[in-house]
């Protein structure tokens, strides 16, 4: 048992023999199981190509969603802006998922208010919870700004944000002139993408749609940049560094990169950094606007087309060589500004790392999985490394998603011909991939440690270890200060995959005397 | 000009589809351009224009594809008489689900796949009864319809649920630019029926726009599933929809409604004969105790 001087946690502890009585007394006493063996059977049988084709017969069912809602999303975008506090006009439980999601990925506080609706509140709609709701955050958590998202619940019983935040300012629960930009974003529609481009197409109409008198495109000379569903605050960063070494002006619109990583110096903070209410305003002003996700902006891609009058340029997430050149040109030619002699240098070091470790990676079958720019980008810089993307699945993309990757990968014959695209399909039908077309390695986010354990379950020659990339992980830290963006992202990218592939070949060749003729010190 | 979306409210059963449908073929005849958006699970909004028994609606096509995301504008939006565009939401059968998330979902998606930003003059909501949840108000929401009409006759239900729906207007009005435009009385010749609408009108702070006089002819085209302006355009009642329209296109009178209280409405009834004045040794008085008593 559990001993005071030396607490154990629950492994190693429960493999001690005690352990092992109580929990096999357990059941076989009260669980009523079908015995090993059947479970055995039953395991193999999901891991066959007969369970496969009955897998993606399935209609009415998703096991394992690889997405998340929309207000999720708009949480993200919202505290991207100075002083920002995310309201989500719904019940608390939501907002409680929200915080623990966010912070389980970030490993820091997540400030996110809900303004509780309950019973009552969805019989006579929740405008009494959105007044008292908008007055208390505005007194207790002073922010400059609240912008206002919903749940399923305030959606299904039609709450009209535009009403009730109008009725607030109206009736003096807040100043009229106080920031209160909101986004519907009912979390049985889309997914955290659109949640994202919710919030930000209703930030940027909020100070902007009637304010557009005197914006003149390019008058201030900037590139607004913007993020979309990011969760690696490397590639906040890294663009900053990009925008600052070629001397292009910039605005980053949403950067929660400081509130996402603040120190420990003894000093809580609820807001740190962000995008500033005049950058905003100023946003039409800009020489155009740059999304770096452009699948995911389907709505704030109108707003700013329609109302800023930007001609936004044709570009990918600019994730990879190719798709980080074309990126950087098209600002150099926007901005005028020649493409800096440090990026250039940049760029040649990842070419150089990519020729030293193609040996390794050429020929590699991935599996992988995540929001549709993330596996677009990824699966291009695969291809860019020799490797082969065999499945990329995208719970999320939609037939956008796969008109995407088609072109992509026409444009990238012969090596893409093994590649398989699913587009709304979940984990479970990975799993069954991953069992009846083995790859190599599995790129995604942490709940496909899952699927790597069942794999291993099989034996070991069946194990596909699990590679981290992706939003979000749980289960290993810091990786979220990571860059997947322009060169650096690549280099670190590049960096995660040929070491994934070297220490599996070292776990494969250390046996002594059996395998580890191939056991080498050099790689 | 600039696109004008109206919403048309009212007692249900009280002829809001059928008076839509006509209006709006009246004003497709001016050579306005128009479509009409059917908030009502029924999806009996369009039939009289497209000459159909009920138009796929939106929620149904959705519910077939598997989402609404599936869905292209051109298959749930159909052109009937006089080019008139035709959309209905749908919504669940009786009983189960929820109607009014139907309609938000139908009206963001044509928002979404730009119907509105097509060539028109007009668009048209046809709201289903009252305004009993906020997704029955999705109509009236800012950058949405400003203009309601409530369809009402001389009855005492009828005028309770137009005073019932200026409530509703109320609420979003005083933040937003959604404003009454007046009532329509669909006639069931009551007495004095005119009068008492017009005083409805004015006690609510609008107008009766129209008295549309009740006419067999009306059913007759409905049973061949048109309007009047189609099946006769010489009948006289073709005409009053002409003048409906007319005055609609012409309407300058935008109002925030200041609802009356139910006193008021009880008051009103009595002045017209409508309700007795109330005799209060009767209430709660069953028929033996009253023959007793006598």
């Amino acid at each position: 048992m559990q001993n005071a001087d030396d607490i154990k946690p629950s492994y190693p502890l429960f493999r001690k023999d005690e352990y092992k009585q109580s929990l096999g007394d357990k059941k076989a006493n009260f669980e009523n199981s079908h015995g090993q063996a059947k479970v055995d059977e039953t395991f193999l049988w999901t891991t066959s190509v007969e369970y496969k084709e009955l897998n993606f017969q399935r209609e009415a069912l998703t096991i394992n969603p690889a997405k998340a809602c929309q207000p999720l999303g708009a949480v993200l975008c919202s505290i991207g802006f100075e002083k920002t506090m995310p309201y989500v006009h719904g019940s608390q439980g939501c907002v409680a998922y929200f915080r623990t999601y966010f912070n389980r990925h970030f490993k820091e506080p997540l400030s996110c208010v809900s303004d509780s609706m309950t019973e009552d509140a969805a019989v006579f709609g929740g405008q009494k919870n959105m007044y008292d709701g908008l007055e208390n955050c505005k007194a207790l958590y002073k922010p400059d700004m609240i912008a206002v998202s919903t749940t399923c619940m305030a959606e299904v019983i039609g709450d009209d944000l535009n009403a009730f935040i109008n009725n607030a300012k109206k009736e003096g629960y807040i100043d009229q002139d106080f920031a209160t930009p909101y986004a519907h974003t009912p979390s049985f529609v889309g997914s955290h993408v659109t949640g994202w481009d919710n919030m930000f197409e209703g930030i940027a109409r909020y100070f902007t749609l009637n304010h557009m008198e005197g914006k003149v495109v390019g008058s201030n000379g900037k590139i607004n940049l913007v993020p979309g569903f990011e969760t690696y605050l490397g590639n906040f960063r890294v663009m900053k560094r990009m925008m600052s070494e070629m001397g292009v002006d910039y605005s980053l619109l949403s950067d929660p990169s400081e509130v996402l990583d603040t120190p420990a110096d003894g000093e809580f903070r609820m807001y740190a950094g962000g995008t500033t209410q005049d950058e905003v305003k100023d946003a039409p002003n800009a020489l155009t606007t740059i999304f770096l996700q452009p699948l995911q902006m389907e709505k704030t891609r109108k707003l700013v087309t329609d109302t800023w009058k930007h001609e936004i340029p044709k570009l990918n997430i600019p994730m990879g060589l190719e798709w980080t050149d074309e990126f950087l040109m098209a600002v150099s030619k926007i901005s005028g500004q020649p493409i800096s002699e440090s990026l250039t240098t940049e760029r040649g070091r990842l070419v150089d790392m990519m020729t030293d470790s193609h040996t390794w990676l050429h020929g590699k079958r991935f599996s992988l999985w995540g929001d549709p720019d993330f596996t677009l980008g990824m699966t291009k810089f695969l291809l860019e490394l020799g490797a082969e993307p065999v499945h990329v699945l995208c719970n999320n993309g939609g037939k956008r998603w796969l008109k995407a990757m088609n072109k992509m990968l026409e444009a990238s014959a012969p090596v893409n011909n093994a590649t398989q695209l699913f587009h709304s399909h979940d984990l479970w039908h990975l799993r069954s991939l991953v069992f009846t077309e083995k790859p190599d390695f599995m790129i995604g986010n942490s709940y496909g440690k899952f699927i790597q354990r069942d794999t291993l379950q099989k034996g070991k020659d069946a194990e596909v270890p699990l590679i981290r990339i992706g939003f979000p992980i749980f289960d290993r830290h810091h990786l979220h200060r990571a860059t997947t963006l322009g060169y650096e992202g690549a280099m670190t990218m590049l960096t995660t995959l040929v070491n994934a592939v070297l220490e599996k070949l070292d776990a494969d060749t250390m046996q002594m005397g059996v395998t580890d003729f191939n056991f080498d010190l050099v790689r | 000009m600039a696109l004008r979306q109206c919403a048309i409210y009212g007692k249900g059963g009280i002829g809001k589809s059928t008076t839509t449908q006509n209006l709006v073929s009246a004003l497709a005849e001016a050579g306005q351009k128009v479509m009409i958006v059917g908030c009502d699970p029924k999806a009996d909004s369009t039939r009289l224009i497209l000459h159909a028994k009920a138009q796929n609606s939106i929620m149904e096509m959705a519910a077939e594809a598997g989402s609404v995301e599936d869905l292209e504008l051109e298959d749930v939006l159909k052109v009937g008489y006089r080019d008139i565009k035709c959309v209905e939401s749908g919504g669940p059968e009786p009983g189960v689900g929820c109607a009014g998330r139907g309609v938000i979902t139908a009206i963001n998606f044509l928002e979404e796949e730009g119907a509105y930003e097509e060539d028109l003059d007009f668009v048209f909501y046809d709201v289903l009864g009252d305004v009993v949840c906020g997704g029955f108000a999705m109509p009236i929401r800012e950058n949405k319809a400003q203009e309601i009409y409530i369809v009402c006759s001389g009855e005492m239900m009828a005028m309770y649920a137009a005073n019932n729906i200026a409530k509703g207007i109320v609420k979003y009005a005083n933040s937003g630019s959604v404003r009454l435009a007046g009532l329509i009385c669909n006639s069931r010749n009551t007495a004095r029926e005119d009068e008492l609408i017009m005083e409805l009108a004015r006690q609510l702070g609008t107008q009766m726009i129209h008295f549309v006089p009740r006419d067999n002819v009306v059913q007759r085209a409905e049973i061949r599933r048109m309007t009047v302006v189609e099946y006769d355009p010489t009948a006289k009642q073709a005409d009053e929809y002409r003048q409906l329209a007319n005055k609609i296109v012409n309407n300058r009178n935008f109002v925030i409604p200041t609802p009356i209280t139910m006193d008021e409405l009880e008051s009103l009834l009595m002045e017209f004969g409508i309700l007795d004045e109330e005799d209060e040794s009767i209430i709660g008085k069953a028929a033996h105790e009253e023959a007793a008593s006598a």
